[in-house]
């Protein structure tokens, strides 16, 4: 089998007149991490949709695990687990019945569905309330339930649609933990989000979404040195000495800014720091701290933002 | 373009879901009281009173099902012709809108199952609940004949009761359709049943006045008067029985005047040739009458299947996300 799990090519969903999403080329490589990335209606959910058969596209084409998910919608619903945003569960049965009925639709073997309700709920830490009714589950439990179903499902590929939104840090920590685990079972996961620094902590690639088309695509730094130029910022701390004093005229640096929670941060067209350390020793001072910093990804989707602004 | 895999993939899953969450629900109850209370009043009445019938009746039986007592005005088959159909709605005007609003609708049809197989075991599933529900009721009437007018009805009696009750769950099974096709339509419940409700409402008491009207303001008027050629008159009271058959509420009221009144030889005007050679009041035999009314049965269960159709070519188009 092709190291690919979804090949898409010039896949287009268009809404009268209005492409939703426009021609976009896409490829998901076994066991990675892929982030959607983009502003709201730039095309994310649509292209999800078009994924699982869920959505008719309106041209192009599209392969899940070598299946066309238009003609054979049921080969690819069996590989692919889905997380919609805003999931949504039965309120009046338990989550064992909610997970039951799935494993039904899935032609699980009857003997065989507790024994795996029971491993994918310990696996998102919710074996003790997996007899509770789901009306009682607070929004993070309900994210993790859903979760659940796709390792239930012993999915090949999980797709999720915004699985952080609404979710306080300590419940999106927890979410990207086990998605991380995902991976680590070998399942190739497809996540959309807005939460830029989570996004950047668990993804392998991103892709930015933007008026339905993918507007920059690849590793995080890749797409940092897209937008931002290669650029070699660095962060500074320092006792004794003004460093910004003491940098000035340093060669390749451009930019000294003072940073909220203490030191500088010193943007450079350069790898500047033996010199930097070099200057700060000269100056008297004890240098604390010094290191390579990544380029947020919030940083370069608000930098791609403001050059496209007419775009966006 | 072809799809693969059969369209009933996951069919029985969806099917016993629906039928046992119908059957636990809260809902299933109060319908159940308020079908019964509806139910119990025509019923016990006419017990009482045929008990004191003292010339033989060879269908004693069936006169419970459609003898209205003296103190009520209307029958138990009335009564379920009216109560039926909100059973039929109280099951289904929320079906699929509801799993819209509860977001379960994408993670349902993200696992392997066609749309096709979700909507029919919707539909299946309510069928299945009200068939039970109806014959509990139809036991328990029967049970109460029993014990009171203490004579076991006969063969035929059952047979045609038996077939009363399958012709009762296809007049649901309209209904229930209806109540599909509103639920897939409208994201709201509400409006849903709203608008169920008032298609009810526009069959049980606006249809028959609307026939009428229309029909008079059609003809002659020496034939709206009653004084036009028998032809003409023939003609008038045709069309306005072809149309009032178009309301499910009418094919159930013929069908169960066929079945239970075994008397009864047409259901249109009698004219004299039809009754050349009959004998005033003599019972059809149980063959005959579902001849009788089988366009009758053949008019529900084939309105069951178009509105069902509707719902399910609808229900197709329609964008999953939330
Ligand atoms: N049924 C529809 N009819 C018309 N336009 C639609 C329909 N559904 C979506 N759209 C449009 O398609 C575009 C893409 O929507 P989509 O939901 O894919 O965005 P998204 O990237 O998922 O956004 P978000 O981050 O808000 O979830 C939007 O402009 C939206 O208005
Ligand atoms: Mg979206």
């Amino acid at each position: 089998m092709s190291d690919q799990v979804i090949e898409i090519r010039g896949l287009t969903k268009a809404y009268g007149g209005h492409r939703a999403v426009d021609a976009i080329d896409l490829d998901i490589r076994r066991g990675e991490i892929f982030g959607l990335l983009g502003p709201n209606g730039a095309g994310k959910t649509t292209t999800i949709l078009m994924l699982l058969g869920l959505t008719e596209s309106s041209g192009g084409t599209v392969s899940v695990l070598g299946f066309d998910p238009v003609r054979q919608p049921l080969q690819v619903k069996r590989r692919v687990g889905y997380l919609p945003d805003a999931v949504g569960f039965y309120d009046h049965l338990t989550a064992r019945e909610n997970l039951r009925y799935t494993a039904r639709l899935l032609e699980i073997p009857g003997r065989e569905i507790d024994g795996r309700i029971d491993e994918a709920m310990k696996r998102v830490a919710l074996a003790d309330v997996v007899d509770r009714r789901v009306a009682t589950y607070s929004r993070g439990m309900r994210q993790r339930l859903g979760i659940a179903e796709i390792v239930m499902k012993r999915a090949e590929v999980a797709i999720l649609d915004e699985p952080t939104s609404g979710l306080d840090p300590h419940a999106t920590h927890e979410l990207l933990e086990i998605i991380r685990g995902l991976k680590r079972d070998g399942v190739a996961v497809m996540l959309s989000s807005h939460l830029l620094d989570r996004v950047q902590s668990v993804c392998d690639r991103v892709a930015l979404f933007n008026r339905g088309r993918i507007a920059l695509l690849g590793t995080v730094v890749e797409l940092a040195n897209q937008v931002m130029g290669a650029g070699h910022p660095i962060h500074v701390e320092a006792t004794g000495c003004d460093i910004a004093e003491s940098v000035r005229g340093l060669e390749g640096v451009q930019k000294v800014t003072p940073e909220a929670e203490g030191g500088v941060r010193i943007d450079a067209d350069r790898d500047v720091r033996a010199a930097v350390a070099a200057r700060i020793v000269s100056a008297g001072g004890g240098l604390q701290r010094l290191s390579n910093l990544q380029p947020s990804l919030e940083t370069v989707y608000t930098r791609y933002f403001q050059e496209n602004r007419d775009a966006a | 373009m072809r799809r693969e895999g059969s369209p009933f993939t996951g069919l029985g899953p969806v099917f016993l879901k629906e039928f046992s969450d119908h059957l636990s629900s809260a809902r299933m109850m109060v319908l159940m009281l308020f079908v019964l209370a509806f139910g119990a009043l025509p019923v016990g009445l006419s017990l009482q009173e045929l008990r004191n019938v003292t010339e033989s009746d060879p269908f004693l039986f069936l006169r419970i099902f459609t003898s209205a007592p003296q103190r009520v005005p209307f029958s138990f088959t009335a009564a379920l012709a009216l109560v039926i159909p909100l059973l039929a709605i109280g099951l289904a005007f929320d079906s699929v809108n509801s799993e819209f609003n509860r977001r379960t609708l994408s993670r349902v049809l993200s696992q392997p199952i066609y749309r096709d197989a979700l909507l029919l075991g919707k539909f299946l599933g309510g069928l299945a609940t009200l068939a039970v529900a109806l014959m509990a009721l139809w036991l328990i009437v029967f049970g109460a004949g029993l014990l009171l007018l203490g004579l076991p009805p006969r063969g035929v009696e059952v047979a045609r009761a038996a077939a009363f009750l399958l012709v009762a769950i296809a007049y649901g099974g309209v209904w229930l359709a209806a109540a599909l096709l509103f639920s897939v339509i409208f994201r709201s419940t509400a409006t849903s049943a709203l608008c169920a409700l008032g298609l009810w409402l526009f069959f049980a008491i606006l249809w028959p006045l609307v026939v009428q009207v229309l029909v008079l303001s059609l003809v002659a008027p020496e034939v709206a008067a009653g004084f036009g050629r028998i032809d003409e008159t023939l003609a008038m009271i045709q069309t306005q029985a072809g149309l009032e058959r178009l309301s499910p509420n009418t094919l159930f009221t013929e069908a169960v005047i066929g079945l239970l009144n075994p008397e009864t030889r047409t259901l249109g005007p009698v004219l004299p040739a039809q009754m050349r050679g009959a004998i005033m009041g003599a019972p059809l035999p149980f063959g005959q009458s579902l001849l009788l009314i089988w366009p009758q049965i053949t008019g529900l269960v084939a309105g069951m299947i178009m509105v069902f159709a509707a719902a399910y070519v609808i229900f197709q188009r329609q964008e999953v996300r939330a």
